[in-house]
């Protein structure tokens, strides 16, 4: 399926992550890393498990603080916020996350719920309930809204995943690995369902991921996480026409495992 | 050595740092009425069958016991001012706080550090609500207020299992039990297991939802962590209950 880029603006950046580092320990994960997200864009962070990828957009919503460096998102900049600003900031920026982390004592209702009285306490049941059906609707599980997160399936328990961040209306949106462990029809599906979030609800995204299909089907652009650095960044084609030892090993990795 | 008087450090740093987040949280509004009262129900109502159970066996073994020791001095006239004291001052609280370690600590521990490792903390948290509000204060808050309440009622079920022991081998009434056991304790007394009973809620509550907070990923991290839970909080309740005897007696 080919993208359409035209609703890119790339005078106006939304997230800048400039000469950030992070380390654990004496294990230096991410390196001096430069990234630019735009308005408007899927950026796709390719990269071997283990190479920073998610401490990176756990930086970019706050989870994690860098070693140096700014993380700029919207205009603020992250670790500066004040909790009151972070969390009207995170309100803005949507995280699905790689096990989709729904609440497991609630239902899929409640999972949809619950962001949206925490953080718009003055909505009426009808408009709840509205906005619950909305979102479920647009990820095409609206019949599973009375159950339990153990009685979905794994693409299900994604798409919830994304719903539940989407009933905030946020402006970017983070992937953590979107296709991990499922079977590759479901991947599709998933991977068909981000580019209908950036259509529909005019997201910027990020998406983390180690599936070449998926960055491929997703991204108007990509960069590549190689031993702490964004070493090359741009088209699919772009990125791996090149004799560099390390981003051949990366694309042939996709199609052994 | 260095390395481990270091890590110690790190951790009473990270426990001042825990407790200094619940305070914050828990007097700035919005209050978290509804998963307080969810908690409560949770950890106390879900422990009554348990309670009352160990509570009557309780006070029914302790009457059992005591029985011969004073019958050798002919004073098993004194059995319900001795088994009313017992309960209230020493019995109760603690057997309810051992109780409370076991089932909620355990409970609080796994479900938080299952709640960790599946980034269902970090789910809450990028979704601009704050956990250490909506899961940690509530529970602490939940088991400070159900652990005394719990405890009268174990007060009041060992003494009403001391009385069946009592009326198995005595001509008692259940009326002048209950006045001997009233005329035994005073208001000091049940003011002690109050004290004691507030002390040891916000223990197991403090100490399972920190160990719950920060266990680590993985699945052993589930099991350490309900371990840990109801390990810390027995031990920290033993310690509690020597230091506020201590204290009890000084103020006589």
């Amino acid at each position: 399926m080919e993208k359409n880029r035209a609703k890119i603006n790339f005078d106006d950046v939304v997230i800048h992550v400039d000469n950030v580092s992070k380390s654990f320990g004496d294990l230096h994960i991410l390196r001096d890393v430069d990234l630019k997200l735009y308005n408007g864009e899927n950026l796709v962070v390719l990269g071997r498990s283990g190479t920073g990828k998610s401490v990176l957009i756990k930086m970019i919503s706050g989870l994690l603080k860098p070693d140096s460096g700014i993380v700029n998102v919207l205009g603020q900049q992250v670790n500066l916020l004040n909790e009151r600003e972070l969390r009207m900031l995170r309100q803005r920026v949507g995280f699905s996350f790689q096990n989709s982390a729904l609440y497991d004592s609630m239902t899929v209702r409640e999972n949809l719920e619950f962001p949206l009285v925490r953080n718009q306490r003055n909505l009426t049941r009808g408009e709840i309930d509205k906005e619950v059906s909305e979102v479920l609707d647009s990820v095409g599980l609206l019949q599973a809204i009375n159950q339990m997160p153990s009685e979905l399936s794994g693409g299900q328990r994604k798409r919830i995943g994304i719903a539940r961040t989407l009933i905030l209306r946020p402006d970017i949106m983070l992937y953590d690995e979107p296709t991990a462990g499922l079977d590759p029809i479901t991947c599709l599906e998933i991977n068909t369902l981000i580019n209908e979030v950036q259509e529909r609800y005019r997201t910027s995204s990020i998406v983390i991921t180690h599936d070449l299909s998926c960055a491929k089907t997703v991204g108007d652009r990509m960069v590549i996480l190689l031993d702490g650095k964004f070493e090359r960044q741009g088209s699919f084609e772009e990125i791996f026409d090149t004799d560099d030892e390390r981003v051949k090993a990366f694309y042939d990795y996709n199609f052994i495992t | 050595m260095g390395k481990k008087i270091e890590k110690l450090l790190i951790e009473f740093a990270r426990i001042h740092r825990f407790m200094m987040n619940f305070l914050r949280e828990v007097v700035s509004p919005p209050y978290e009425f509804r998963e307080i009262i969810r908690q409560c129900y949770e950890i106390g109502w879900k422990s009554f069958p348990l309670i009352s159970l160990t509570g009557f066996i309780v006070g029914f073994v302790f009457t059992k016991q005591s029985r011969p020791s004073l019958e050798e001095f002919g004073a098993t006239s004194m059995l319900p001012a001795l088994i009313s004291i017992a309960i209230v001052r020493a019995l109760a609280p603690l057997v309810t706080a051992l109780i409370g370690s076991g089932k909620v600590g355990s409970q609080i521990g796994a479900e938080l550090s299952s709640m960790n490792v599946t980034e269902q903390i970090d789910a809450m948290e990028v979704s601009g609500t704050n956990p250490v509000k909506y899961l940690i204060s509530t529970r602490i808050l939940a088991t400070t207020f159900m652990i005394p309440v719990l405890c009268f009622y174990v007060a009041g079920i060992g003494l009403l299992g001391g009385f069946l022991s009592l009326s198995s081998q005595d001509d008692l009434s259940f009326l002048s039990f209950f006045t001997q056991v009233f005329e035994a304790i005073g208001i000091k007394d049940i003011s002690a297991m109050v004290i004691r009973a507030v002390v040891f809620g916000f223990t197991i509550g403090f100490a399972s939802c920190y160990v719950g907070y920060y266990s680590s990923k993985g699945t052993e991290g589930v099991g350490k962590a309900a371990n840990t839970a109801v390990v810390s909080s027995m031990f920290l309740v033993f310690i509690e209950e020597l230091l506020i005897v201590q204290i009890l007696s000084f103020f006589g």
